[in-house]
């Protein structure tokens, strides 16, 4: 039989545990956002040696597992004598992990735009830097922040493998439940319940401000 | 408002091995409309792009009003901010329009007075919305580009260019991207900047517009300059046979 009871019981302590897979989502966008962006700035570049380490570097972290990398950095740090917590293991690997896709994202954007935006901005005499900044990145943020909000939903789901490590976040926290509770499948649905509101949540906030922001 | 001259000497333009300018000589002088013209693939874009360095030439010079845009002297370029310093007083004006589609037409006219020009933001609104009105769209300053006609749009590109009070306007094929029926309505704010002694030099298919408003027609193909003149003697009495076989084709194709 469904216990509707336990169901709604574990509710409360994975909604607590979501803080974690919160955490570990949004500063991991936040950290692929930074590293991101560099990485596209030197796919992007004149330089051909920049060029070929953006694209090594994409083409690296898309083609090995989340889970593998995570694993990988976190038993490889003891080898470097860092003692580093493993909560900001995890955002730091998932932050590298986000800025191969996040470049990708941003590139895209960038090639997008007509080559005479910048060139009309060009011919008036506008300075590379207002260029960028004045025409070319706040259309390509428009235009990727359908592609950026995927991506931290992505994120939300793929922070459940961080349970690995340790961190007591939605699936490590369900798991717990559901072995003390003997009740799996109440635990697990309600696990599902909470990553789906999450989500919602975030597609319903890419839809405002891609409403928001439309010309 | 002071009128630029424009000196094209020796001009070549390598892409690659293929050779888009072969040696060409133009002289524009001040506060004359030029138009030129030739078929397709004959450099008139390159040419045109040369004169305000979008594109770079690989030899010869072009001068306006005796300095050379691009380098500093033969072979050695020029700084960006000595380039940008020549750019500010040449406006642009291309097919596509190319007006930023995040900025109402207001603000794209009033960006260049700011960033470049260095005008506060009213100062800067309130130039944009004259210049607007010079084209006649003092109604439709707060549309974004997507909310704006083809003719329209390629009027708020004329005013972003003429807002920078340049001395020298380039345009490039201004009204090929236009239905035929908005086309007018830009040559007519053309023919008012020529009429106000502006220095033009444009590219155009319209043989009207290089009949009626040209003083000197200059005619391309394939990288050569081959004839300039007025445009009687070039567009009515040719006598290139290179310059016969295009009008005569493009007579062609405008009968029905
Ligand atoms: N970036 C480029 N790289 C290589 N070749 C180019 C480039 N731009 C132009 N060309 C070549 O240079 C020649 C002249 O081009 P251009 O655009 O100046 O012609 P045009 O006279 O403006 O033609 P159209 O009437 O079609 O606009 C063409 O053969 C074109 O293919
Ligand atoms: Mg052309």
């Amino acid at each position: 039989m469904f216990s509707i009871p336990t169901f709604l019981e574990s509710l409360v302590p994975l909604f607590w545990a979501a803080r974690y897979t919160l955490l570990i989502s949004v500063a991991g966008i936040a950290l692929g956002l930074v590293i991101g962006t560099l990485v596209c700035a030197a796919r992007l570049s004149p330089s051909r040696a920049l060029r070929r380490a953006g694209a090594v570097w994409v083409s690296f972290l898309r083609g090995v597992p989340l889970l593998v990398q995570l694993l990988v950095f976190y038993y490889s740090l003891p080898l470097f004598g860092l003692d580093v917590p493993a909560m900001v293991a995890a955002i730091v690997t998932v932050g590298i992990c986000a800025s191969a896709y996040i470049s990708e994202i941003w590139r895209g954007a960038i090639n997008a735009l007509p080559r005479g935006q910048a060139e009309a901005a060009v011919a008036i005499g506008m300075t590379p830097q207002d260029v960028w900044r004045r025409i070319i990145l706040p259309q390509a943020f428009t235009l990727s922040l359908p592609a950026l909000i995927n991506e931290l939903i992505l994120l939300v789901k793929a922070s459940s493998l961080v349970s690995v490590v340790g961190i007591l976040e939605i699936t490590r926290a369900s798991q717990a439940q559901a072995a003390t509770t003997f009740r799996p499948l109440e635990v697990y649905l309600a696990a599902a319940c909470i990553y789906l509101v999450i989500n919602l949540c975030l597609a319903a906030l890419g839809r405002y401000l891609e409403h928001r922001t439309a010309v | 408002m002071q009128a630029s001259s424009v000196e094209i000497r020796n001009v070549s333009k390598f892409y690659g091995p293929f050779q888009a300018l072969r040696d060409v000589n133009l002289s524009i002088p001040p506060g004359k409309v030029t138009c030129l013209i030739g078929p397709s693939g004959s450099g008139k874009s390159t040419l045109l792009r040369c004169i305000n360095f979008l594109e770079d030439y690989s030899a010869g010079e072009i001068r306006i009003d005796g300095r050379m845009i691009g380098y500093e002297a033969p072979g050695r370029r020029m700084r960006g901010r000595a380039l940008r310093e020549m750019r500010r007083s040449i406006g642009m004006v291309f097919q596509q329009f190319n007006l930023w589609p995040h900025m109402t037409a207001r603000e794209n006219v009033a960006e260049g007075l700011i960033r470049v020009r260095g005008l506060s933001r009213p100062d800067a609104a309130g130039r944009a919305a004259d210049a607007l009105a010079k084209v006649g769209l003092a109604d439709k300053m707060d549309n974004h580009p997507s909310r704006l006609s083809g003719g329209q749009q390629q009027r708020v590109a004329i005013a972003r260019a003429i807002a920078m009070e340049p001395r020298l306007m380039l345009f490039d094929e201004p009204t090929s991207a236009l239905d035929p029926e908005l086309v007018g309505e830009v040559l007519h704010v053309m023919k008012a900047l020529a009429g106000e002694g502006m220095t033009m030099v444009v590219v155009t298919h319209e043989m009207g517009f290089a009949s009626h408003v040209a003083d000197q027609v200059a005619f391309m193909e394939r990288g050569e300059l081959v004839g300039v003149d007025t445009p009687g003697r070039i567009l009515h009495q040719p006598e290139d046979p290179r310059i016969q076989g295009f009008l005569r084709t493009y007579h062609e194709r405008n009968s029905f």
